[in-house]
């Protein structure tokens, strides 16, 4: 999976990802999606390609459960994102609406940087620094949920939570 | 090794011993979804292709983010809900019941021991009542309602211990907001906050929860506390019998224990535009202020008003300030209005709006101006929380905001 860097800070909440005056408006996320980040960037939006990297620092996706926040940056056309660490509820909602979530050094990485994810070897290739980044592994069930494409999914197929792999 | 609060619920939740680490399967004694959170969780339920909730008594939906609608758009998820209770029989408050959060223990579906989920982040209000309550998205909600039972990493947990007796005007809220600033906004991600001391037990239910249901703020899954007395009477007040109580080790292992003495502490206020961005009040003391608020899940039970009355006295807000209320719930409301509570903060210059979340979420009920300063008892201040990015947010307790009004500018509530 290839993609370009986009870099925002630490603390990035879920009201600054989807801002609350237009999440209870609409179920249409592609439409949501368009106001990705606005709070910070009005404009950010419009500078994401389809299979982008959404890059933070600690803490993201801080804040209220809103399951919109996942959803919107991926109808943004994001692929993963990757931060220095997730709060919990949005890491959850990432891996359950099928938006891969990877926790990583991403000290290093910059917006505009061409990077390279390599789940199975658990690694991050930066092609533009020419550097290399370890990452975390999931516990089974988030794997297994992610390869069933999601929670509504895994549910669906197996009637239950498969804890095993 | 003995267990914690935590450990001992997902061991009797799970059927088995577990331990901080362990990733388990645990039987869910409620499920709970609000407006902004149920019509994915009602899509994401129809997609895991079930036909039926797991139980149709314990699964509670809540019209309190957008009530009543301020749009058609918002109506028809609105009616979307109305229509999903009505096919399966789940029990559905509606506008003006009041807030999720005190919904929930307020009509009993809150037992001491129980695991309970909510798409809601402040879902961890529960704690206070001596139960697991946490936090979740729409599709973990679904499939709560599908099949009873989520999955769960067992959180470590950190012991917080508050010793001395508060002082006057120092309530739950600066207790909070003073943990929130020592421990930062992710000091406690992925664990559980485990609160004790002689200030805990001094609180009544009403301040507990206002202490559990900012436990997120510090990125904690939950915010449990001790069951005592006072927990045990409230809830038979509401019909609900303490079977199984949960008590933590004494030998139990905790990732950190964190001891503080309050007995000095002052009114705290959290600045723009984070929660942990915290200072005592005589920093901040004479910050220009537009617009109050009091009431939300945090802040909006009797005793929070009581002390804003107390603090207004018959006095009126400063002129060219508004000062919005927000009671958690109709029963709150009444209340006020049988005591002349609400008389008094409406004769103050207060202006009561729809029991719910009223104007934390920032869709209505009082959106701010550009550049103006908003003093509020809600949980959050992020930029654009209440629907403007061009405002700034101040998060103080029901005292701290009403001493602030009467003055238009922020003020020390012992100083009046």
């Amino acid at each position: 999976m290839e993609g370009r860097a986009h870099r925002v800070g630490d603390h990035i909440n879920t009201d600054y990802i989807i801002s609350g005056k237009y999440k209870f408006n609409t179920l249409d996320m592609k439409e949501l999606s368009k106001h990705l980040l606005e709070d910070l960037d009005p404009c950010f939006y419009e500078k994401v390609d389809e299979g982008d990297f959404l890059v933070a620092g600690a803490n993201f996706g801080c804040g209220s459960s809103r399951e919109q926040a996942p959803l919107v940056i991926k109808h943004a056309g994001i692929q993963a994102v990757l931060a220095q660490s997730f709060a919990r509820i949005f890491f959850r909602n990432a891996i359950n609406t099928g938006l891969l979530a990877i926790e990583c050094d991403t000290a290093s990485i910059e917006t505009g940087d061409e990077i390279s994810i390599h789940v199975k070897e658990k690694e991050i290739i930066n092609k533009s620094k020419g550097t290399r980044i370890e990452i975390q592994s999931l516990p089974t069930i988030m794997l297994s949920i992610l390869e069933d494409g999601g929670l509504s999914r895994h549910i669906k197929k197996h009637g239950d939570f498969k804890l095993e792999g | 090794m003995g267990k914690t609060i935590a450990e001992k619920i997902f061991s009797n939740k799970s059927s088995q011993d577990v331990r901080a680490g362990d990733i388990v399967i645990a039987s869910l004694d409620h499920v709970m979804a609000q407006d902004g959170t149920s019509p994915l969780a009602i899509q994401a339920f129809e997609e895991m292709g079930v036909d039926k909730v797991w139980d149709r008594d314990r699964v509670v939906m809540v019209i309190d983010h957008n009530s009543p609608s301020p749009n058609d758009k918002v109506s028809f998820l609105h009616n979307m809900m109305r229509d999903f209770a009505k096919k399966h029989q789940i029990i559905l408050y509606d506008i003006g019941e009041g807030v999720c959060h005190q919904l929930l223990p307020e009509r009993g579906h809150v037992f001491p021991g129980d695991l309970i989920i909510g798409a809601d982040s402040h879902t961890c209000t529960y704690g206070a009542l001596n139960a697991f309550s946490t936090g979740v998205g729409s599709t973990d909600l679904a499939a709560g309602m599908a099949t009873g039972k989520l999955w769960f990493k067992v959180p470590e947990s950190i012991k917080v211990v508050l010793n001395g007796k508060l002082g006057p005007y120092v309530l739950a809220k600066d207790l909070i907001l003073f943990l929130a600033g020592e421990l930062t906004s992710d000091g406690a991600t992925y664990k559980a906050l485990e609160f004790h001391g002689e200030a805990i037990q001094d609180l009544s239910v009403d301040g507990r929860m206002t202490l559990a249901n900012m436990a997120i703020e510090l990125g904690a899954k939950a915010g449990l506390m001790p069951w005592d007395e006072k927990t045990g009477t409230w809830l038979k007040e509401r019909g609900v019998e303490s079977k199984c109580i949960v008590t933590a080790d004494e030998n139990a292992k905790y990732s950190q224990e964190v001891i503080y003495n309050v007995e000095e502490l002052e009114p705290q206020v959290a600045c723009p535009h984070t929660v942990d961005n915290v200072c005592g009040v005589s920093e901040v003391e004479g910050t220009p202020i537009h617009q109050g608020v009091i009431g939300t899940c945090t802040n909006g039970r009797i005793e929070d008003f009581e002390m804003a009355a107390e603090i207004l006295g018959e006095k009126k807000i400063k002129e060219g300030t508004r000062l919005i209320l927000a009671p958690a719930s109709k029963d709150i409301f009444i209340q006020l209005m049988k005591r002349g509570v609400a008389e008094r903060l409406i004769e103050a210059g207060g202006t009561f709006v729809t029991p719910g979340c009223g104007p934390c979420v920032g869709t209505h009920d009082g959106v701010p101006s550009n550049g103006e300063n908003v003093i509020s008892t809600a949980n959050r201040n992020f930029k654009g929380r209440m629907g403007n990015t061009e405002a700034n947010i101040y998060l103080a307790s029901p005292a701290t905001v009403a001493a602030s009004l009467l003055h238009g500018h922020i003020t020390d509530p012992r100083g009046l």
